[in-house]
Formats: C-alpha cells, sequence, structure tokens
C-alpha cells in the first residue's frame, strides 16, 4: 500500500525542480543581460577615479547620479523633459495623421504613386536634419519650427511602410475576394487595410525612435527648454555632470518609448507569428 | 444544363491560353478538368468564376452568361487564400459578410459548416495555427458557407501530403453528396481526378482544348477503390490520352527555351 506514495510526491517534486529551474534561468537570463551595462557602469565609475581620463570632462557615473537627483528634486528636469516630449508627441501625432491616408492613397492608386514616388525619393534621401536650417529660417526659432521637423522626420518611416504595407498585400487575398464579388471599398477596408496594418506599425515604431533622435539636435538650436536644450547649456556653462545627466535621461526616455511601441505593435499583429 | 462553355477562347499579350472551348455540365455533376501544366485550366476557371474576362465566346451559368464575379459561384484556390488576421470562423463569416447576411446568423452559419467539413472546435484558431488540410476545410467551409450553386476548386489538395488529399478527397465526396452542388474541379492528378469524377475532360496542351470528356461510372463500393481494376483501366484511358499532351508541351518548353 506504500507504492501509491510514490507516485504522488514524485510529480511535486518534479514540478518544485522545474519552476526551481524556471526561476534559475530567469535570472540567469537577467544576469547575462545585465553584464554589458553593469560592466559600462563600472568602467565610467572606476576609469575617471583612477585618473585614466581626466574626471573633469567624464566625471565618475556616481556624481553623474547626485547631478541628476539634485536636477530631478528641483523640477529642473521634469520641466525640460515636459517640453521636450510635448514637441515629440505633436510631431509624430501630426506625422502619423498625414502619412497614413497619404501612404494609402499612394500605395492604393498607380496614377498617384507613378507622380509622387520621384518626388518621395528626393526627399527621402535628404537628410532631416539638413533641412532643418530652412525650418529655422522659415518657421523661426520657437515651437513651431521643431514640431515641423519632427513631423518631417517621423512622416517618412510612416509614409513609407504605409505605402509598401499596401502594395505587398498577398494578390491571392485580393483574388479571393474579388472572387466573392467584394467591391473596392469593401475590399480596401475589410483585405487591404488590415493585411497592411503590421508594415505600417513597423513604420510608426521607426518613427518613435526619431521623433526623440530628431528632437535633440532641434532643441540644440536655439531652444530655451527641453532636454537637447539642458545638454547644450550644461556644456557651454562647464556643468558637465548636469550635461551627462541630460543625456542619460535621453536614453532613458528613447529605451522606454521604444519599449511601448514594441508592445503596441506585438497587440496589433498577433496573427503575424511566422 | 448548369454550365456552358460556348467556343471559349482567351488569349495573353499575344499568347493563345484557351482555343475555341466547348463544355457543359450538367447540374448537380461533378466534373473533373484534366490537363497538362501550363494548359489554361486556371485560366478555365478564373473565367468561369469572372474573374478574367474572354476573348472570345461565352461562358453560361443557368443560361445567363458570366459578366463578374458572383456569389452563385464559390472558389476555392490551392493556396487556401485565408485572411491569416481573423479565425477559422472569421474567415468562413467573411464570405457571409460579402453576401450581407445579418451578424447573428453569420456566426450560427459559420459555426454549422465548420462542423460540416469536420473542423468542430477548431473555430477560434488562426490559419497559422493550422495545419495545411485544416486550411482547405476552412476555406471549402467558407466556399459553401454563403451557399453558392457551383463549387469551383482550383487544384485544391496539390499542395497536401498523399495521406491528408485521400481524406480530404472522400470528405469532399460526401459533402457534395450530401449538399448536391455543382463542383468543377481542376487537378493535374489522373488518379485524383478517376477518383472524384463522375466525368472527367482532358485538355489538350498550348493553345487549351477539350480533347475529350470520359465518363465513369460509380466503381464498385470497395474499401479500396483505386486497387479495383475498373479504376486501373480509366486511369489508363485518362493516362494515354493525357501522355501525348503532357509530351508536346515538353517538346515546346524545351524548344522555347533554347531559342
Amino acid at each position: 500500500m506504500s507504492s501509491p506514495a510514490v507516485p504522488v510526491t514524485a510529480p511535486v517534486a518534479i514540478t518544485i525542480r522545474s519552476s526551481g529551474r524556471r526561476y534559475a534561468r530567469f535570472f540567469g537570463n537577467v544576469a547575462t543581460r545585465s553584464v554589458a551595462i553593469v560592466a559600462l557602469a563600472l568602467i565610467w565609475e572606476i576609469v575617471p577615479r583612477l585618473g585614466l581620463v581626466d574626471a573633469t570632462f567624464l566625471p565618475p557615473l556616481s556624481e553623474v547620479l547626485v547631478a541628476w537627483w539634485d536636477l530631478a528634486r528641483s523640477g529642473e528636469l521634469w520641466e525640460h523633459t515636459q517640453a521636450s516630449l510635448t514637441r515629440s508627441l505633436v510631431g509624430f501625432a501630426l506625422a502619423i495623421v498625414v502619412s497614413i491616408p497619404l501612404g494609402l492613397l499612394i500605395g492604393w492608386y498607380k496614377p498617384v504613386a507613378n507622380l509622387l514616388t520621384p518626388l518621395l525619393e528626393v526627399f527621402r534621401n535628404t537628410a532631416a536634419l539638413a533641412i532643418l536650417p530652412v525650418f529655422v529660417l522659415i518657421l523661426g526659432l520657437g515651437e513651431t519650427s521643431k514640431i515641423a521637423i519632427i513631423l518631417y522626420a517621423c512622416a517618412w518611416p510612416i509614409l513609407l511602410n504605409t505605402v509598401s504595407g499596401v502594395r505587398t498585400v498577398d494578390p491571392l487575398l485580393i483574388k479571393s475576394a474579388r472572387s466573392l464579388g467584394l467591391g473596392p471599398v469593401s475590399l480596401f477596408q475589410k483585405v487591404v487595410l488590415p493585411a497592411a496594418v503590421p508594415t505600417i506599425f513597423t513604420g510608426i515604431r521607426l518613427a518613435g525612435a526619431y521623433s526623440i533622435l530628431i528632437l535633440i539636435a532641434a532643441e540644440m538650436v536655439g531652444a530655451k527648454a527641453g532636454l537637447g536644450y539642458l545638454i547644450n547649456y550644461a556644456q557651454y556653462n562647464f556643468a558637465v555632470p548636469d550635461m551627462y545627466a541630460g543625456i542619460i535621461t535621453i536614453s532613458g526616455i528613447g529605451l522606454i518609448v521604444n519599449q511601448l511601441l514594441i508592445l503596441t505593435e506585438r497587440r496589433f499583429s498577433t496573427w503575424r507569428t511566422n | 444544363m448548369k454550365i456552358v462553355f460556348d467556343n471559349v477562347g482567351k488569349q495573353f499579350r499575344g499568347v493563345t491560353a484557351l482555343d475555341g472551348v466547348d463544355l457543359s455540365v450538367r447540374d448537380g455533376e461533378f466534373l473533373v478538368i484534366v490537363g497538362p501544366s501550363g494548359c489554361g485550366k486556371s485560366t478555365l476557371l478564373d473565367l468561369l468564376g469572372g474573374l478574367a474576362e474572354p476573348t472570345s465566346g461565352r461562358i453560361l451559368v443557368d443560361g445567363k452568361e458570366v459578366t463578374g464575379p458572383g456569389l452563385d459561384r464559390g472558389v476555392v484556390f490551392q493556396q487556401y487564400a485565408l485572411l491569416p488576421w481573423r479565425t477559422a470562423q472569421g474567415n468562413v463569416e467573411f464570405g457571409l459578410e460579402a453576401k450581407h447576411v445579418p451578424r447573428r446568423e453569420r456566426a450560427a452559419r459559420a459555426r454549422e459548416y465548420l462542423d460540416l467539413v469536420g473542423l468542430a472546435g477548431f473555430h477560434d484558431r488562426y490559419p497559422h495555427e493550422l495545419s495545411g488540410g485544416m486550411k482547405q476545410r476552412v476555406a471549402i467551409a467558407r466556399s459553401l458557407a454563403f451557399d453558392p450553386d457551383v463549387l469551383l476548386m482550383d487544384e485544391p489538395f496539390a499542395a497536401l501530403d498523399a495521406q491528408t488529399r485521400d481524406g480530404l478527397q472522400d470528405e469532399l465526396l460526401r459533402i457534395w453528396e450530401k449538399t448536391g452542388k455543382t463542383v468543377v474541379f481542376i487537378t493535374h492528378g489522373i488518379e485524383e481526378a478517376v477518383y472524384l469524377g463522375q466525368r472527367v475532360a482532358v485538355m489538350t496542351s498550348r493553345p487549351g482544348r477539350i480533347k475529350q470528356v470520359v465518363d465513369v461510372p460509380i466503381l464498385s463500393q470497395s474499401e479500396d477503390v483505386r486497387s479495383d481494376p475498373q479504376f486501373a483501366h480509366y486511369r489508363h484511358e485518362i493516362w494515354t490520352l493525357l501522355r501525348d499532351e503532357v509530351n508536346r508541351a515538353r517538346s515546346e518548353e524545351l524548344e522555347a527555351n533554347r531559342v
């Protein structure tokens, strides 16, 4: 009668062991993924302290973090972040609103594509920052020119991905929908648009990254607030730890934005697993 | 006559794909069309589906000329053509939406037809979660659900492995008997043609014409029809008809590549 006890306890032991192993693997993963970051932090801390580089130009990480904390506590950091995020978000949102309909139009109507493609090729291959002076010249130094340059930079990846998303819809799906007698409007709404969504989202994610990258450059030219301004201003005034604090904040924001967009993208394209 | 091809011809950029095709299909009949590859079998089906227009001649369904796609004909493609962002259920409902079936009725009908093709319990799976055979079952359910009179099938089982194909052939015959649809089935498989068809139309190589229509009576209901001597007889007859065409198509292809 003692034999039933064995099969009962055995699975329990296995689950404990396997869940233990799962935790071990999870922490192992986290450890592997943090090694490089931790190493960078350590090097940043130690190298200036050993005098291998001039601590005036590269203060140890701990000093930078203290400066960051001071900026955060005084509310100054939040003020700059808010100014930056507002510009980024407005430019990014406008780019979505403008580019997606335009991209759908270009992708779907051959004549529109033939008309606009050469123009698009020219602008696409002109770096956004090369045009920044033009924007400043025409729109002035205020918010308008900054939002405009972000809008411009974000518009391209969304536009081009929307066009290619519409163009690359599986022709068989269109043929099959036509065989059901679907008219052009329902065909677009029920087949072309949903098929293009994942590609459009890839464009949106790229644009999200651009909105942060371009913003900083835009803010270094004649701004009175924003993280780009903070970094530039700190450098002029030799507040080197503040400068690094600004840079760290920017990387953090970039990472968070990208992560959020990846999550949204996944939610919209669960069906595209292979 | 349910379907009539009346001297139908089709040209693509100067190349004659079909020339003078005459063929009639009876109501409720299971007709199989076989032919060498590139003979215009699929073009014939596109014309019947209203997805392309004949260059000459006309096609009648129920005495009315085909002018475009319509829900009286359902098409099943070799590559399934399922919408990857919709579940099995959603894909079947897609055809019903095209027919403007009320929303509530759609769900019930989709489920009914998924059951019919043996996919009960798989209604919430996405295409990428289904095997090739299951995807084709969904596609068949989609084409049956909006209740067309005619089912047009373009090499529907060609991409499947042999066992899955055998299973689906039986399933298709069962569904055909149950629903009484007229089926026009295209294949390049001779065995498949003899096994499924009441009549088998053999096409010539390009330009495609109907070479001969072979009547295949209902063979003995033995467990393994394919090894029946009568089955072998019809298989051989169609094979002989096709052999010359296949050879001709091959030598023409070689000739074209040499130039």
